[in-house]
């Protein structure tokens, strides 16, 4: 009889328990599901550069991608972005491709922009915010590593120094 | 633990005051007092008298009446403080909120957030408060309900003698021609809807019974909604987003997977008009100036054809066309579209004319789309404007050079280069709003200002609750809890032939008015003498 009592109380206060823990858990990785995950497969898009040329991430299988979502109006995107040419350059033909997305700003600004910091990598501009949605971009810079296989490895909301850039690049480098 | 034996036979639990057979006080302490306390029919609580692993402790711990009332008073404190500053969610994004409660509302602002309160109502322990009370709920009700269903059940016809003289409805009477009186008795009992129960010449009646397991009804509702609350946190069952979509416009509805888009047809801000309008409010709509009487948006909501990879333009087939208005969502499929919030006026386009400073002679129209400007307009002739920069949300940085806040056309700035026959280089012009300035010297030409085009902006929030229909279930069964044990009282009436005396006494756990009426009424022209309230008596002796 006191036997059983103790066994019905510990289940009933485990039960309780758990899902005390569930919701604390669940209210804390609450920020974390609402972002593309660390080891998840990177959603596929499909947008067309500066030049016109159209640009899927799924033909960079094989590559590793830097894919990094900018604005014109954002401080630490345009100080990145001499450092993410820079070593664009550098891996371009070791495996690496860049990728910058802009956050659906106008072409005009866009091109401008590029001009004004001779940006030689894929501008690609993400006019209806898809991508954006796909890939949950709140803050800017936004940058995510993506490896051969096509998986996210690395995520970084902020903006990043050359030293950085680089360590990133041969993170996913093949 | 031992078991206690009463004399009449019945075995109750450790701890019990009153036999649960019988109602024999069972503690000596409890034998001084004049009145027994009935509330939990004199049953063990549980937790009161077992104290020996952890487990033990913890039940006992949550199993108190006093640590829930505290866990609701702390919570109750909490809550309020939250609402002292506003919370994070809701501080404009001017800057990082560690600097910005310090700005807005001084040290008292910096301890408020240094203390965590900016985000208090996700903090882990205000989660771990409430979830406190909803086991102490879940506890307490326990440990209360089953003691009390079992006194209940176990109750015997023929109570003790010490039982009957301690409760509240009490009396003794002298019995002549009791069986006919008994009969009368039993008849008007039934006619008031109590439930008998015969035994060696004593009844028992009782209503109402189920009364008594209205709190406890209560606290289930109770703990479904606070489920229903906890499931908010599972991903998939509730969303709020917010989506922006300019007039024209057609986006991408979050969360619904890149499956549903929307388009902004127009929307529409109405205000009373005070001579159209009932005319008793023309006064308050004088003194306020505009009052809002509608907030709509006229929308198109879209599915998407067939898979399309993120990026490419989907083909899209339309759903319906509605218009949300404010408590008037559009809902499709588990999700709902509320208007929220609205921009009017957002700048769509400006137009210029190019002319000569001197001869005031125009030379064509430029009309530049502000979220998608070209960057040369040809006007014939020989004439063109170049946009050699253009600036949507302008202003000067701390450098002095012109930049943009954001990607939204608010207060556009351009760098013009007007070329000319006659100034083919052309000449450098910095234009925004009321304000020309010429960078190197003298221009011949201008851009003048000739018109806007705006277009209104609408906010809706995009939400999806799944845990509704259960928040609102919890709530039925917690009025229903409510109504049952408010609306019913649980009745007992004891009547016990003790030699050639009739004993009767009465309790409810509440209504004694109620209880001792009814008494009144089935004793009359019985004989048998009507008992007393022995609270009251006490109460007239003082």
């Amino acid at each position: 009889m006191k036997k059983r009592r103790l066994v019905i109380r510990t289940i009933i206060l485990l039960i309780l328990g758990a899902a005390v823990a569930y919701t604390l858990y669940a209210n804390f990785t609450k920020d974390d599901i609402k972002k593309v995950v660390v080891g998840e497969q990177a959603p596929d898009f499909v947008l067309v550069d500066l030049n016109g040329e159209e640009h899927r991430l799924s033909d960079y299988k094989g590559q590793g991608v830097f894919l990094n979502f900018w604005g014109t109006y954002c401080k630490p995107c345009e100080k990145e972005m001499p450092y993410m040419d820079n070593q664009y350059k550098q891996f371009k033909d070791k495996g690496v491709q860049t990728l910058a997305v802009n956050v659906g700003e106008s072409e005009l600004s866009v091109s401008k922009f590029a001009d004004r910091h001779n940006l030689t990598f894929p501008i690609v501009i993400d006019k209806d915010g898809q991508v954006q949605t796909a890939y949950k971009i709140g803050a800017l810079p936004a940058t995510f590593m993506i490896d051969k296989d096509g998986k996210v490895v690395k995520y970084h909301t902020g903006q990043l120094t050359e030293e950085m850039i680089k360590e990133l690049m041969e993170q996913v480098q093949p | 633990m031992k078991h206690v034996k009463c004399e009449c036979g019945h075995v109750n639990p450790h701890g019990t005051i009153l036999c649960e057979a019988c109602g024999r006080v069972l503690q000596e302490s409890e034998k001084e007092k004049q009145l027994v306390d009935m509330r939990y029919e004199g049953s063990a609580r549980r937790s009161q008298t077992y104290n020996k692993t952890i487990v033990d402790k913890v039940w006992n711990f949550f199993s108190s009446v006093k640590v829930g009332v505290w866990l609701i008073v702390i919570t109750l404190i909490a809550s309020a403080l939250g609402t002292i500053f506003p919370q994070e969610m809701y501080i404009p994004p001017i800057m990082p909120a560690a600097e910005y409660y310090e700005d807005q509302y001084g040290w008292i602002g910096k301890l408020y957030y240094d203390l965590g309160f900016h985000n208090l109502y996700s903090s882990w322990w205000y989660l771990v408060l409430i979830a406190s009370i909803g086991i102490s709920l879940v506890i307490c009700s326990l440990d209360r309900v089953i003691p009390l269903w079992r006194a209940l059940k176990a109750q015997r016809v023929s109570r003790h003698e010490g039982f009957l003289k301690r409760q509240r409805v009490f009396g003794v009477s002298e019995a002549s021609n009791l069986d006919e009186s008994y009969e009368k008795v039993k008849e008007r009992l039934k006619a008031k809807r109590y439930n008998i129960r015969e035994e060696d010449g004593n009844i028992l009646a009782e209503k109402g019974r189920f009364s008594r397991w209205g709190p406890y009804v209560n606290h289930i509702g109770l703990i479904i909604f606070l489920i229903g609350g906890m499931l908010r946190f599972v991903p998939g069952m509730y969303i709020d987003e917010v989506l922006w979509v300019r007039e024209g416009e057609t986006k991408v509805i979050p969360e619904t997977d890149g499956q549903y888009y929307l388009k902004n047809n127009k929307f529409i801000l109405e205000v009373y008009d005070k001579d159209k309008d009932n005319q008793a409010f023309s006064e308050a709509i004088e003194e306020k100036g505009m009052v809002a009487k509608n907030y709509q948006s006229n929308v198109t909501l879209y599915k998407k054809k067939g898979e399309t990879v993120a990026g490419q333009p989907p083909e899209l087939e339309k759903v319906k066309d509605y218009p949300i208005k404010v408590n008037e969502p559009l809902k499709f499929e588990g999700y709902a579209l509320y208007q929220v919030s609205y921009k009017l006026d957002e700048l769509s386009k400006m137009t210029f004319t190019l002319g000569n400073k001197k001869s005031n002679e125009s030379f064509g129209e430029v009309k530049i789309d502000l979220n998608d400007p070209k960057d040369r307009y040809d006007l014939g002739n020989g004439y063109a404007v170049e946009v050699v920069s253009y600036f949507p949300d302008f202003e000067f940085d701390d450098s002095g050079e012109p930049v943009t806040k954001s990607k939204v056309p608010n207060n556009p700035a351009f760098v013009f280069k007007m070329i000319t026959p006659d100034k083919k280089e052309g000449e450098i012009s910095f234009v925004a709003i009321q304000q020309t300035i010429e960078p190197f010297g003298d221009n011949e030409y201008k851009m003048n200002f000739s018109g806007i085009d705006t277009k209104n902006v609408s906010s809706i929030t995009v939400r999806k609750d799944l845990t509704l229909w259960l928040i609102a279930f919890g709530g039925l069964i917690f009025m229903i809890g409510v109504a049952q044990g408010s609306y019913w009282n649980h009745r007992r009436i004891w009547i016990r032939r003790v030699n050639d005396e009739v004993w009767i006494a009465g309790h409810t756990n509440k209504n004694w008015h109620g209880l001792k009426r009814e008494i009144q009424a089935v004793l009359e022209d019985t004989g048998i003498k009507e008992p007393e309230d022995q609270m009251q008596k006490e109460e007239n002796k003082e």
